[in-house]
């Protein structure tokens, strides 16, 4: 997997092309058929990129300068979608309840999975079954039912709420409570930790052991082992686990919404950024406001991407021999 | 850097024993530890599957006693919130919703395995002019966030008068959009050995031949793997049905549910429930049996599930 998470993160071509001296002529024919298989091959794909990705890019790009309700045909207002967005108090509420919600659940979830994935790789006995069982959650937290049980477990009155009254440390609801309620969402995302733990336990696997032998040779202790080798070998994997849950909870939209009972309250108090894209786009018919929301957005991912890859040389370690 | 390449899994497969331990711990201190690492692994098991065994135990509680009830499985259970399923939501059948979610699950499935091998063979097995640009815009889609295309598509589907159709749900799945399973094919193609496109080209094979009767058959893995992570995807999507069917007798089963609490809410507290646990059965079933190729999947290429 190391080579997988490698190539994702570097950015790298499937192989690097071969250098040859100027190629015969039966060679160039055969190089023209080979493009002509590969553009062939590609033709769904670049369909899609161009009907799909970079046609709708370009035709938000123009929506986002616009006011423009889907019936009668945008009209260019310049920057004013902007403008509105910035002084609007519940753009910036959904700004605040996502920041939130990935400054607090991104860390945790990645935190309780690189824990649990250490001690699952203490021991090989029991750990498929573990792995398994702790994945499972990933498959399923997006669902509507899972949302469902979510309201309910974090109810006034229900399992969680008395279990805390128990212990003495009542918040007064969760899923009523504005203050509390996205802690409920932070919770479930958590929950999925599952699948960054999978991750990581293939990256420890991949620790080559001799490693571990010579430092405890050395007399390190288990600390200084886990700090001088477990994550600097680890780095590669972690930073995609980084980057890739980071993005991910950027757009977490749908248990939202299931939560909080469609409603992405209390007091908007999971008024997620896609929420509110949501209830602009779909429910008030502002595509051009909308669409300005989702720019700010992917300016925001674009952001959040860049200054982890350049982060990446003070704390990333790649190995130079892969294999 | 990986000791199982997917070819070798592919010879065997998904079910192959673990290799040796990491490491030789001492038997003393192996035994102390073995006893503290199954007591915390079994605390995190707990606390993980308790929202699953909650569902199963409340969908056979009456509404009333479900939210506050603390007892996870009733003592005396009712059938109640399943038969009531029977009846349908707003006259329509339980039934179609489910084959509503089959039709967009299996739809997606063949489109997802049809397209993106197609595109991961041209990657990994074709070199032709321009291969490297197209592969950094495909990684790069998998970093953007569907939202940007979310009003520009739903404009264009809706000029195109195919709201309310699964169209707008599918057509992505046939054209390739979902660079994951394009990533991981291609990982997976990569690693097959180049000898067996050359020995098949000096028999006279083109690259169809050779895609469908060679590569094809050895990424069996990779294909299962897509095939039940887009059925999974496609059976919890909820953004995509909400905003494209807008028909109850076309809604999929999270749209059937939404509908389900919209209109009988608290007074069947317990049907919901029930729904819900019929709802995760096909995708808790998908993963007892398939859950090797999902573990693998996602560790190989980081896929999402």
């Amino acid at each position: 997997m190391g080579t997988a998470v490698t190539t994702l993160i570097k950015d790298s071509p499937p192989d690097a092309p071969e250098r040859r001296p100027g190629p015969p002529a039966a060679v160039r024919r055969r190089g023209r058929r080979e493009n002509l298989a590969g553009y062939l091959f590609m033709s769904p794909w670049i369909a899609g990129f161009l009907l799909l990705t970079a046609g709708p890019m370009a035709a938000s790009l123009y929506f986002a300068f616009t006011d423009y309700n889907l019936f009668s045909s945008p009209r260019w207002i310049g920057l004013d979608n902007f403008t509105r967005m910035f002084e609007d108090p519940r753009w910036q509420k959904s700004v605040e309840v996502t920041a939130k919600y990935v400054v607090v659940g991104t860390p945790l979830k990645l935190l309780l999975a690189l824990g649990v994935a250490l001690l699952l790789a203490q021991s090989r006995r029991g750990q498929a079954f573990y792995r398994a069982a702790f994945y499972a959650p990933s498959l399923i937290g997006a669902s509507v039912s899972v949302g469902f049980v979510w309201r309910a477990l974090f109810s006034d009155e229900a399992v969680v709420d008395r279990t805390q009254s128990f212990l003495g440390w009542d918040v007064g609801g969760w899923v009523g409570n504005p203050d509390w309620v996205l802690y409920s969402l932070v919770a479930l995302t958590v929950w999925q930790f599952g699948a960054p733990m999978v991750i990581f336990l293939a990256g420890l696997k991949q620790v080559p052991k001799e490693l571990y032998e010579a430092a405890e040779v050395d007399g390190a202790g288990p600390f200084r082992r886990f700090w001088s080798i477990t994550l600097p070998m680890l780095s590669p994997v972690l930073f995609f686990n980084v980057l890739l849950e980071t993005i991910h909870s950027f757009q977490i939209f749908g248990s939202a919404y299931v939560v909080s009972n469609a409603t992405c309250g209390p007091a908007d108090a999971t008024l997620v950024y896609t929420c509110y894209l949501y209830q602009k786009g779909f429910k008030e018919a502002q595509m051009g406001f909308a669409s300005a929301m989702a720019w700010m957005l992917l300016l925001a991912v674009a952001l959040v991407t860049a200054v982890l890859f350049w982060s990446q040389k003070r704390w990333v370690h790649y190995e130079e021999a892969a294999r | 850097m990986s000791t199982t390449t997917p070819a070798s899994k592919a010879r065997t497969g998904p079910l192959a024993p673990p290799s040796a331990p990491r490491r030789g711990a001492d038997p003393v201190r192996r035994r102390g530890g073995s006893l503290a690492w199954h007591l915390g692994s079994l605390l995190v098991l707990a606390v993980v599957l308790y929202p699953v065994a909650w569902v199963a135990g409340a969908s056979f509680k009456p509404s009333r006693e479900i939210v506050g009830s603390l007892e996870l499985f009733p003592a005396a259970p009712i059938l109640e919130n399943f038969r009531g399923l029977a009846d349908g939501i707003a006259d329509i059948p339980i039934a179609t919703f489910f084959e509503n979610s089959l039709f967009y699950a299996l739809g997606s499935v063949i489109g997802i395995l049809v397209s993106c091998s197609l595109t991961a063979y041209a990657f990994a097995r074709i070199r032709f002019a321009g291969r490297n640009l197209l592969f950094s815009l495909m990684i790069g889609t998998l970093l953007l966030p569907y939202h940007v295309l979310l009003i520009p598509q739903y404009v264009m589907f809706q000029k195109m008068e195919l709201i309310n159709t699964y169209v707008p749900l599918l057509i992505g799945k046939y054209l390739a959009t979902e660079a994951f399973f394009v990533f991981l094919m291609v990982q997976f193609m990569r690693n097959l050995p180049k000898e067996l496109d050359e020995a098949a080209r000096i028999d006279g094979c083109g690259h169809l031949r050779i895609y469908w009767s060679i590569v094809l058959p050895l990424c069996r893995p990779a294909l299962i793997t897509s095939a039940i992570f887009t059925f999974i995807n496609a059976w919890n999507d909820f953004m995509g049905p909400l905003i494209y069917l807008n028909e109850p007798g076309k809604y999929t089963v999270s749209l059937g549910m939404m509908m389900f609490r919209d209109q009988e809410g608290v007074a069947n507290y317990g049907g919901m429930i029930a729904m819900s646990l019929v709802a995760l059965l096909p995708v808790l079933l998908f993963f007892l049996a398939f859950q090797r190729y999902l573990i693998d999947g996602m560790a190989t290429s980081g896929l999402k599930g």
